[in-house]
């Protein structure tokens, strides 16, 4: 699952640079241009996408970590 | 006079939030500073989300659209939706372990821990500093200019005057920003970036509609913007090169590093908020920045021929000509939460000067917990004060108008004409001029503090 996460973040990153409409001036519905059609959905895709990673991929480890020590009087201060 | 009553309206509301919050607060430095890393999923993202929220989103991105068309919204926007929650994905959730297993309320504690190196976090501190006190000082410029502006009414000789002053504006604005990060810490500054973040949204939706139904329907206008061969290229991204296009996919990894936005990673009480954060953020930004962008180029059909610099107040131009007088006062409110953005700033400061300086050099551990939270309070009066109170006769101030870059590698960079020696006529002829401080009279300065700290005059003076 990781590999293919991987490689679907990869392509939605790279389907940001959608390069075959860069001249296009359709208007979809009538009103809204192509190009920022597109991207609308590009933005529902980023949604999606990070659900994705949500769903498969939560470092859910860090929670666990988070509680195995407790701060350090709050300070937060080096020890260095 | 309506307009200026309702944005006095959203100040009040706003103070009250922060009071709300204090009520609601404990006497400890991780409930004031971070609210004791409690703060719930839908509060935790709109803050989120509305403190990387500025001006440049509604006013710039239109401006911009104005000039270069609809791809400012895949430039800017469309990138930052995917780059951003990733980020916080996979730096902002680790920052939040960390700081909650080793107690980080800053940047400045992780890096000292990371390196074991006490002088990078105070040399961080001091440039973040350096860094932040200008956003801050121009926020309270910025207040006392808006709301001069939208509290001008003519006189009967038909003179422009003004209910409230540039003077009293700037102390209003700092007075309110000042109140509710003193009172309401981390806290109160995450529940006025919610409440600033739904008014954005809600502004943005009305205006739209109000907009479109003024102007007869979008399509008429896309239609007229498609037949003229002067404005036809808005509609695609033939004014963006490419290359500039993905470039501007780098630029949101700048995002986390932020002080206040890293800060804020550390308020989430489960690492559970993240995800609706993530998730949310891209449609956020969407719900945002489209109408902005798309108003922009609408713009281009109904005022035809601004010159770069002027294109950036399209959107309230359209306002103000296709939306009655209530729909200003609303605008002069999206536009004062614009300029407090700075509330975050001021917060994040303060919260690194008493971790990262009181705390860390023994204050906390000498005077105690309580003391250390009036010191953030004493620090976010002093702040505020000195940004509104700086002597001016200890400065040398030029004018000169100013401008600030929206495109390009350089975006963000403020530049300043202090010469105007231009032989012919351009984008900066008939700006306005503003005051800029140039010099700083170091030894009236200091032989200042020494009075006011010690109570006598310096013996150098």
């Amino acid at each position: 699952m990781k590999a293919f996460l991987t490689v679907w973040v990869i392509l939605v990153l790279a389907l940001h640079q959608d390069c075959w409409l860069w001249t296009d001036k359709t208007l979809v519905f009538g009103f809204l241009p192509i190009g920022l059609a597109y991207h609308v959905g590009y933005s529902c895709l980023a949604a999606v996408t990070m659900a994705m990673l949500v769903r498969w991929a939560w470092p859910s480890h860090l929670e666990e970590a988070a509680q195995q020590r407790p701060s350090r009087d709050g300070t937060g201060r080096s020890s260095g | 006079m309506i307009p200026a009553l309702i944005v006095f309206a959203y100040l009040t509301i706003v103070v009250y939030i922060g009071i709300f919050a204090f009520r609601r607060g404990k006497e400890s430095g991780e409930d004031y500073f971070l609210a004791s890393r409690a703060l719930g999923p839908y509060v935790f993202l709109l803050s989120l989300f509305g403190t990387n929220m500025t001006a440049f989103a509604i006013l710039g991105s239109s401006g911009l659209a104005y000039s270069r068309g609809i791809g400012v919204y895949g430039l800017m926007a469309s990138s930052s939706g995917i780059v951003i929650p990733l980020t916080i994905f996979f730096i902002g959730t680790r920052l939040w372990a960390l700081g909650k297993r080793l107690g980080h309320m800053t940047q400045v504690q992780f890096l000292r821990d990371r390196w074991e190196c006490d002088g990078i976090g105070t040399f961080l501190f001091a440039i973040t500093a350096a860094m932040l006190v200008p956003y801050i000082i121009i926020g309270v410029m910025g207040g006392g200019a808006t709301l001069e502006a939208i509290s001008a009414y003519q006189d009967s000789d038909g003179n422009i005057r003004h209910w409230v002053s540039y003077e009293v504006g700037g102390a209003v604005v700092a007075l309110v920003v000042m109140s509710y990060v003193f009172f309401g810490g981390m806290r109160g500054t995450a529940w006025v970036n919610t409440f600033q973040t739904l008014l954005f949204l809600c502004f943005g939706t009305i205006a739209f509609i109000l907009i479109a139904r003024s102007i007869g329907g979008f399509d008429q206008v896309m239609n007229q913007l498609a037949a003229n061969p002067r404005t036809a290229p808005l509609l695609s991204r033939e004014r963006i090169p490419m290359e500039e296009f993905f470039s501007y996919m780098f630029i949101p990894l700048s995002a986390i590093m932020f002080p206040h936005i890293s800060i804020m990673c550390l308020t989430a009480k489960r690492i559970g908020h993240f995800r609706k954060t993530v998730i949310f953020y891209p449609l956020c930004i969407a719900a945002i920045w489209v109408p902005s962008v798309y108003l922009g180029v609408v713009a281009a059909s109904q005022f035809p021929g601004l010159r770069p610099g002027e294109s950036d107040d399209v959107i309230i131009r359209l306002l103000m000509e296709h939306t009655p007088t209530l729909i200003a006062g609303i605008l002069g409110a999206g536009i004062m939460a614009c300029v407090m953005a700075s509330d975050s700033q001021i917060l994040a400061l303060c919260t690194m000067f008493t971790e990262d300086i009181f705390a860390h050099y023994g204050g906390k551990e000498r005077f105690g917990d309580r003391a250390q939270v009036w010191t953030g309070r004493a620090f976010v009066v002093i702040v505020t004060v000195i940004a509104y109170l700086i002597d001016p006769t200890l400065y040398t101030v030029e004018y000169g108008p100013i401008r600030v870059v929206t495109e390009g590698i350089a975006m963000g960079l403020t530049l300043w004409d202090r010469c105007g020696k231009w032989r012919r006529p351009n984008a900066w002829t008939g700006r306005p001029a503003v005051g800029v401080c140039t010099r700083v009279d170091a030894p009236r300065v200091l032989a200042l503090f020494h009075e006011r700290i010690v109570g006598e005059r310096s013996p150098t003076q």
